[in-house]
This record gives structure tokens, sequence and C-alpha cells, in this order.
């Protein structure tokens, strides 16, 4: 549009001749545009137009594929072991988010206070978990997990104690969340330690001159400095902990009977397209996941930039 | 993970779908125009002389030797062996493969209780009328069971898992206890091993449904019934009850180590005596012989313990079955090695490498059943293999989607094993799970 109109200014051309050039640069401005759409069309929208094309079918093993219009949405919508697995993640994200976000904020401010010897090594050891696979992460900790020859067995051996199993039903989602905390303490880290990096060292230099102490500085500059990055991890933390599939997916081959198939909505989309053949309800339930994760995260994303 | 974009996961789920869709949408017609004309043995053996490529699924080590074989007899044929996965990973393949029309083996291994997922969807062919009806006395009662329906012989059995009890003798004697003979005395021997050393669990289980329904099988329990697309599902049943009972007990006095079976922690608690004995099918002493080699000589082969004192009940667990797609190319091809494999010579080279037989007459040979096991202790362990097959409950059936079923055993059965839940209140939810799956797939259940 920017070309269109620099070219008209130069050389105002009769109305006619105008309309036919617009046709033109309209066309090639889609020229531009044009890969780009191709590729989103293919690997986005179509994907996402599949599954809701699938939603609207039923496949039985009597009877062959069948129209059912939004039956399967219905279902969806009234299946016990659907709002299981979404409460069950919604119980994680409002415990493990918060004490994921919350050590995450403190090591960041450790580092970035300049109090800290060794402060590269130790911000690095923090971050390293994040590069460690999370199927690997989970075979780790699973081990360290077992009441039998694991770490947590080897503990109770030597000091004849019996802690509780925690891979047991009550246990096992804290356990994950341990886990998904271990692992990504590091990466939020680093994206608030990278907001407080970006602060204006002048804004110190005045704090320290009004004769504001550390916490106050904290309190006052940094923590409102880094607004922004504290709601995007919290987006990234919620999406993710509704996504949660690859940690308890490796713990149920180690504890089958307190991590079922249903345990998370991800891990219930995958039995039923996978075990059960169920192609077009797993779609729907998909769809349905996708819809609610979306709107949580944008009213997340509208409360904090509207405070900001 | 948890950087990626929910929409992201979305289009994933959705490609999945599509292959998995785009693949049934194509399959219905491959599969309508798959059954031109009828072969007989005739064109079998045209086949066999024409030569061509025949494709096989499956995971069985002792088939490699078979093939090599076949290829030897037949030179114009050329087998290829592929292994695409063992169990469930091999059927949901091989279910997308069947679907799409292309790509599937022209033989597969099947095992017996997921054979019914195949013959009810019509994506195997029928192997009567290629000749296999001829051998229909030649294979035991149980295989034998599992593979056809009427008239319709859907596969050609490969090899069974008659049960038996595998006991670490070396514990046993340590604490002389008496090896159980019916399952109220395998209670007292669990009670007694845990009592005289803590550490000792006479097994391991944390929910298997093959094996529950093995037991169930062998108390007579009949919960699933299925005459074409009506299903009865039913654990309430006398056997049902008479195992929940028993099994009930060893949960609640906590007797049976929860150790996941094929784990490390379990390859170590057969060795190391923890583990005291195992009730399963007859083809795990190779598994022993493997995967336990340092307790060799340690264990011992006994006849299943029994429901009923003096009983000689038994029941099959494993075991598979070669079966031909329909949309196989080359199907006269396809049964020639799978009959070549099942029965015959081949069937005698794969029991010479440890394969437990489905063939009476390898059963019944003189050198199959004086095998010596060193494993143990030079015990002649095929005796007591060929017993149980012959005692194994015939009318047993499994459900047309048991494989299915099975995946979400741990989900309510599996609750019995880690809360106060009662192993008959798993059963019930269970069947109930199993019942809606049945109703949504188009099975008339439980009507």
């Amino acid at each position: 549009m920017t070309l269109l109109s620099t070219r008209a200014t130069a050389a105002p051309p009769p109305r006619a001749r105008a309309r036919l050039r617009f046709r033109k640069e309209a066309f090639v401005g889609w020229g531009f545009v044009g890969p780009f759409v191709a590729v989103f069309a293919l690997v986005f929208l179509a994907p996402i137009g599949y599954a809701i094309y699938l939603s609207l079918f039923q496949n039985r093993l009597i009877g062959g594929t069948s129209f059912v219009g939004l039956d399967n949405y219905g279902e969806a919508l009234t299946d016990p072991r659907f709002w299981d697995g979404l409460t069950r993640v919604g119980m994680f994200l409002l415990v493990q988010v918060p004490v994921m976000l919350g050590i995450a904020l403190l090591v960041a401010l450790a580092i970035d206070s300049g109090r800290l010897y060794g402060k590269t090594f130790f911000r690095v050891s923090v971050f390293l978990p994040y590069a460690v696979p999370a199927v690997v992460a989970s075979l780790i900790w699973g081990f360290m997990y077992g009441t039998q020859f694991g770490l947590v067995g080897n503990i109770n051996e030597a000091l004849g104690v019996t802690l509780p199993n925690p891979l047991s039903p009550s246990l096992a989602l804290a356990s994950i969340g341990n886990i998904v905390t271990w692992e990504f303490v590091g990466y939020n880290m680093l994206i608030f330690y990278s907001a407080l990096k970006v602060v204006p060292s002048s804004l110190y230099e005045a704090a320290a001159i009004d004769g504001a102490g550390e916490w106050r500085v904290v309190w006052s500059i940094k923590l409102p400095a880094i607004r922004s990055a504290v709601v995007i991890a919290t987006i990234f933390s919620i999406i993710g902990s509704f996504q949660l599939f690859n940690e308890p997916s490796i713990l149920q081959k180690l504890a089958p009977n307190a991590i079922t198939s249903d345990f998370t909505p991800n891990l219930y989309t995958y039995s039923l397209s996978f075990a059960g053949q169920q192609h077009n309800y797993a779609a729907t339930v998909a769809i349905v996941m996708g819809v609610i994760t979306a709107i949580i995260a944008y009213a997340v994303q509208l409360r904090g930039m509207r405070k900001g | 993970m948890r950087t990626h974009s929910s929409l992201r996961l979305l289009g994933a789920v959705a490609v999945a779908s599509t292959i998995a869709l785009t693949a049934t949408a194509c399959g219905s017609d491959a599969a309508d125009g798959g059954s031109a004309g009828t072969s007989g043995p005739k064109e079998v053996a045209a086949a066999l002389e024409k030569g061509g490529k025949v494709t096989v699924w499956a995971w069985e080590p002792t088939l490699k030797k078979v093939a090599e074989d076949f290829e030897q007899k037949y030179p114009k044929v050329d087998v290829e062996l592929v292994n695409a996965g063992t169990g469930d990973k091999q059927y949901t393949a091989l279910q997308n493969a069947i679907a799409a029309g292309s790509g599937a083996p022209d033989v597969a291994q099947v095992e017996y209780y997921a054979l019914g997922q195949f013959t009810i969807g019509k994506s195997v062919e029928d192997l009567a009328p290629y000749g296999a009806t001829k051998h229909a006395t030649s294979f035991t009662s149980g295989p034998w069971n599992a593979v056809h329906q009427d008239d319709a012989i859907y596969a050609l059995p490969m090899d069974s898992g008659p049960m038996a009890f595998f006991y670490n003798k070396k514990v046993f004697d340590k604490h002389h206890i008496k090896v159980p003979t019916t399952w109220d005395e395998y209670v007292e021997a669990a009670r007694a091993l845990h009592k005289a050393d803590p550490k000792v669990f006479i097994a391991n289980d944390t929910g298997d449904a093959g094996a529950t329904t093995s037991l169930i099988w062998q108390a007579g329990g009949h919960p699933y019934k299925t005459d074409g697309t009506d299903v009865k599902i039913d654990f309430t049943d006398d056997g049902s009850k008479t195992y929940a009972a028993t099994w009930q007990k060893l949960l609640d006095e906590k007797l049976l180590s929860p150790v996941n079976p094929w784990s490390d922690a379990w390859y170590k608690g057969l060795a190391d005596g923890s583990i005291a004995t195992l009730t399963t099918g007859a083809w795990m002493p190779a598994n022993f012989a493997s995967g336990v080699a340092s307790a060799s000589g340690d264990w011992r082969v006994a006849p299943l313990p029994q429901w009923k004192k003096g009983g000689k009940a038994s029941a099959e667990n494993g075991g598979s079955s070669l079966a031909v797609p329909k949309v196989a190319k080359n199907k006269e091809l396809a049964y020639a090695f799978a009959e070549f494999a099942t029965t015959g010579t081949g069937a005698s080279s794969r029991v010479a490498q440890g394969a437990f037989p489905a063939t009476r007459a390898d059963l019944e040979s003189k050198a199959f059943l004086d095998t010596e096991f060193p494993y143990f202790g030079g015990q002649k362990a095929n005796q007591i293999f060929a017993e149980s097959a012959a005692n194994v409950g015939s009318d047993w059936q499994y459900l047309p989607y048991q494989v299915y079923a099975n995946s979400i055993f741990n989900d309510t059965v599996g609750k019995a094993y880690v809360s106060p839940t009662k192993l008959s209140e798993g059963l019930k939810a269970w069947q109930d799970a199993s019942v809606k799956y049945g109703k949504d797939q188009g099975f008339t259940v439980n009507k």
C-alpha cells in the first residue's frame, strides 16, 4: 500500500488507468505475501481446518464413517474423563506455575543483584536442566522416584525409614510438578534476567541518590520494569501446563495405575487416537482443549497488559 | 514442550489424524475390491512356481531361519522379514496400513487376543479356501479355537502359551516352603515367604490385563462372549469372582511386589530371589535364559496352582498367529509362507530354536518332550507345558476390541492396586468402560 501511494503522488494518472494499475499492483502485493500465505495456509490453517472437519464425523468398527454434526462436541463437553484431566492440569497450573515463576524470579534477582560470586556458573547451572530433553529428564527423575531400586528406595534402606511413594496416585501430580519446575526454572530465569539487564542504569543511580535500599529498588524499579516479561512467562507456563504430556507419558510406564490414560487432556487425546482408533473424537477433544487454552491465555494477557 | 503454542499441538494432532483418517477413507474401497475371485491350493502352488516377493511383519525371532529355509525351497520367492514393532505398536501400524490400502504386509504376526480386532473389521483374509482347513487337526485346541470362527480360518497358529508356574526353588528351599498346588496354598506361601523375609514377594503384579484374563480363564470364567457384532461382557460370573476373591487377599495383605514386568527392577528381582514365582506362558524359558542368566539353576517349573484341589485346569497366556491382510498384494504366496512357517518342517525348525509349538506333532514328539532345560536344573519342562496345553479350557473368547480394552485396564482395575478400591469394583469399572466403547463402535453390547 505504501508503494502504491508514493507512486500515485509522483505522477497523478487518469482515473481509469489508476484503477488498472491499482489492480496490477495489488497483485504485486500478493506476490510479496504469497509465499508466506501459502506456507501459513498449508502448515497452519489446513491442519486446523482438517481437524475441525474430522471432528464432525464418527468412524466405527461396525458401520464405518458417518457425519454426526456437533455430536462429538456435545460428548466432549460432558465427558468426565476429559474434565478430570482438565481439572488436574488446572490444579497443576494453580500450584506449579506460581512456585516455578517465584523461584525463577528470585534466582534472576539474585544473579542481577551483583552480590553473587560465580554469577556465570550459577546462571549456566540453573539454566542447564532446560537443555535436557523432557523425555530424558522424566526418565532420570523416574529412576530417582523408584521405591524399589531408585533413590527413594536407597534412602529408605539407608535410613530405615519409609518415605511415601512419589508415584502413588496422591503424589504423582506433585512429583510431575517437581520435574517440570526443575526443567523450566532456568528458562524462565533467563527471560527475567534478560529483562532486568535492559533496565537503564540511570534509574539505579537516581535511586541511590534518593537513598533507596536494595529491596526498595527491587520493588519500585526492577519488578515494574520486567512486568511484561512476567506476563509472557506466565502465558508460556499456562500453555505448557495445559499441554502436559511428556512427563506423565514417560512416568506412566513406571506407575501405570497412578497415571491413567486420561491423566491430562493431551494424554487422553493420544490414547483415544492410538489405542482406541477414535481419531474423530480425539480431534474434537484437541480442538476443545485448544480453544480453552487460547481463552485462558488471552484473558491473562488482557489482564496483565491492562495493569501495565 | 513448554514453549510450544497450543495451536501447534492442535496442528500435530490434526496431522496425525489426517494420516489415519485419509487412510480410513481410501481403505474401504481397497478392502471391498480385494476379494476378487477365490484362490485354492492350485493357485498357491502356481504362485510358488511363478515366484515373487512376500513381506512379513513379525517380531518373532525364530522366523528368520524359516524365511531362509523357505527361500531355499522356493528359489523364486523372496521373503522380506520386517520388525514393525512388538504387540500394540505393530497393530497400530498394521491397522493404519490396512486402512490406507497400501504399505500393508502380505503376512502379519498377530497375537490371539488381538486377532478379533482384525477379523471384525474384515481386514484379514479367510484362509480356508487356500487349503487351511486340512490343518484343523494338526494344531492344539487352544490356539485353533482362537483363529477360526465357524468355517472361516483367519490365521494360522504360530506358537502358543499354555501357562505354567515358574518358581525359584532356592528361595522356597531356604525358607522350607512347600510349592503351592492350589491358589489357596499360593496365598499361604505368599504370606510365609514374606514373613520369613520381608524383602521377598511371591510375585510381582502391578495389574496386567493379559495375566488377569488368563487366570479368570483358568478359573472357568467366561467374562466375554462374542457372536459377530453381538458382545456380552460380564465380570460377575463365578470364574471372575473366584479369581477376584483370592487376588484381593494378596492385594489387601500387600503380598505382591509393585514391580512392573519387563522392567530392569523385574529382571533384578527374578535374579536375586525377591520375586519368587512367575505365572506365565510356556514361551518364558527363552526369556529366563537371556534376561535372568545369573539365576540359572535356581528356577524350576511346576503345573499351575489350581482353583479346585486336584484339578488340572489351564489357560493360555500370549501366543501369536500369522494372518494375511485382505489388502496383501500376493495372497497366494502369503498363505504359502504362513503355512510353511506354522506347519511341518517350518514349525519344527522354530521349536528347535526355542519357540513353543502350537502343532500337535511337535508337542507330542519324543525329542521335544525329553528336552532337558539346563536353566531349570535339567528338568524336562516341556512335559509340564505339554500337559498344560492339553488342559486349556477350550471355549474362552476375547473381545473383538481387546487391544483397546487392555489399554484401559490400568485406568480401572489398576485402582485396586493403589487405592482402597476392591478388585471386583475395578473389574466392574473395566466392564463398564468396555461396554461403552463397544457401543460407541457400533456393537450390540449386553443386550
